[in-house]
């Protein structure tokens, strides 16, 4: 089954790290991926621009409406996504409390709409 | 005893084909089919040589059948080969597979919403019906209904395992198990007149999960420890009221009306818990039980033990509810004053305003310390928080000893 672990964190906590820190955080992500990769379990994964970049669009009586910022507000926001293969739920769990996002974070874990 | 033979056959067939699908809600809908079955065609051409064998191979094509139906045209001809061929060589062995236990993992899992695991397991392991759940539960049967049907989507959309989980998570997964257990055991529990029948009948469904609990999980102590202390409080069922159906106290039965069997058993469960050599909640509760026989048994007094096993519990759970007990078996070892100064940490608890187990205790021990008029209030509360009437007579009759004694003044 396929899960895709959405990344949710606080932005303003990211910028409040030194570089150094961040640079290891950064370097906690690499290790995971690899991880991910040598099990042979990663479908793909990306990091997400901070909300600053982001627009919402919806269309409406026909005209499309494009608003400034993410589709909702909230303390946390969606940094970044990876999408795994893996057995069961217990699998995809397992391995997002391995990923650092967990740690400073919290990760969503969403079955993927299964095409059978 | 065919009841039981039944239930045995059910619980194992249903975690069986639900295992293989991952689908615990077709499992059950082709396995209630295979039984309508089985009534027709039985009493016709007699019972088959292995019950179980006739009515998994029935319920396979009813799960074939209806998942063809349902995805047609977009079905995965290979997945279904699969799962036909896993079905057909169970039907050919003698012995099912047992997965009941993984399937109670399934029910008891932590992506699931706490309040539905002990419902979801007694009628997915059981098969007791939405409608008799939730009369125990206290919520209409349509609102049950629909929390069981979106428990068992998640479970299906979800990919939560029928497995048993690996070494390191099994502590904390079997917790869960258990606290779903005691959950719906003590929801029969709550009934001690027994006038509900679908609550009675809940306290032994809860009865006979901890006894497979236990049974496929030896070497747990908690699995033996909840198993012991289910059997402690259900052997003083009978003497928990009097004749006229009042409420009787630990302290004021008849321990002749107690069922000796089941305390027998629930103290050879504990020994082989304690020798397993790990210290647990359910372990700890079920000594506190056992404490509490021996004390009215051989009227020695060991409060100073049993304030112990509350210490350690409280250590280990913290709760608010354990505070209170601990304090009611402090009074009787320091006075009714220390016991009050014990709870004053829980004055402040939120949680305790709709707990009528704390009114009741504080009410008692304001009782004994003669602050009456306080006392008379905290029976109000309890009086007002509490379900069981026989339970609410026994509390108002000791409020009105403080009024009468109000009175004489």
């Amino acid at each position: 089954m396929q899960y895709l672990l959405l990344l949710y964190a606080s932005e303003a906590g990211w910028s409040k790290l030194t570089p150094a820190e961040q640079e290891q955080g950064v370097a906690a992500y690499r290790a995971y991926t690899e991880a991910l990769n040598n099990a042979g379990v990663l479908r793909g994964s990306n990091r997400l621009q901070p909300i600053s970049a982001a627009s919402t669009v919806r269309l409406s009586n026909g005209k499309s409406q494009v608003l400034d910022g993410p589709y909702a507000e909230s303390k946390e926001q969606l940094g970044g996504y990876y999408l795994i293969d893996v057995p069961d739920l217990d699998a995809a769990l397992s391995w997002a409390a391995r990923c650092p996002g967990a740690s400073h974070g919290v990760v969503e874990v969403r079955p993927i709409w299964a095409r059978t | 005893m065919a009841d039981a033979v039944a239930r045995r056959s059910y619980s194992k067939l249903v975690a069986f084909l639900a295992a293989r699908t991952g689908d615990v809600a077709a499992a059950e809908d082709a396995l209630s089919e295979a039984f309508a079955s089985a009534l027709v065609d039985w009493p016709r051409k007699g019972c088959p040589a292995n019950p179980e064998a006739w009515l998994l191979t029935v319920a396979r094509r009813k799960i074939i059948d209806a998942s063809r139906r349902q995805r047609r045209g977009e079905i995965a001809t290979g997945h279904w080969q699969l799962l036909a061929e896993g079905l057909d060589a169970a039907a050919a062995s003698k012995e099912i597979p047992d997965h009941r236990l993984a399937l109670m993992f399934a029910c008891a899992h932590p992506a699931l919403e706490s309040g539905v695991r002990a419902p979801l397991m007694l009628q997915v392991v059981l098969g007791v019906d939405a409608a008799t759940i939730a009369s125990a539960f206290l919520v209409s049967p349509t609102t049950m209904g629909q929390r069981l049907v979106r428990a068992k989507n998640k479970i299906r959309q979800a990919g939560i395992p029928f497995s048993i989980p690996e070494r390191e998570e099994l502590p904390d997964r079997l917790a869960a198990v258990l606290d779903a257990i005691y959950a719906a055991f003590a929801e029969g529990w709550a009934d001690p007149g027994g006038t509900d029948v679908a609550r009675r009948d809940l306290a032994e469904e809860a009865l006979f999960l901890g006894g497979l609990v236990a049974e496929l999980l030896p070497g747990e102590s908690e699995a033996l420890g909840l198993l012991a202390l289910m059997l402690h409080a259900e052997a003083r069922r009978r003497a928990r009221r009097n004749d006229r159906g009042e409420y009787v106290p630990l302290a004021e039965q008849d321990p002749g009306l107690w069922d000796a069997r089941m305390i027998d058993t629930a103290e050879r469960l504990l020994r082989r818990a304690g020798a397993l050599g790990s210290i647990g909640r359910y372990q700890l509760e079920g000594a506190l039980q056992s404490a509490h026989i021996h004390r009215r048994r051989t009227g020695e007094a060991n409060w100073s033990e049993v304030v112990q096993l509350y210490d350690a519990l409280l250590t280990l759970v913290g709760s608010p509810v354990v505070a209170i007990n601990r304090a009611l078996a402090l009074a009787e070892l320091e006075g009714p004053r220390a016991a009050l100064e014990a709870m004053k940490d829980l004055d402040g608890d939120g949680r305790l305003t709709e707990y009528q187990p704390y009114w009741a205790a504080r009410a008692e021990l304001l009782a004994r310390t003669d602050a009456r008029d306080e006392a008379a209030r905290a029976y109000e509360i309890a009086i007002g928080l509490e379900r069981d009437p026989a339970v609410r007579r026994f509390l108002q009759q000791r409020r009105s000893n403080c009024n009468s004694v109000n009175g004489e003044r």
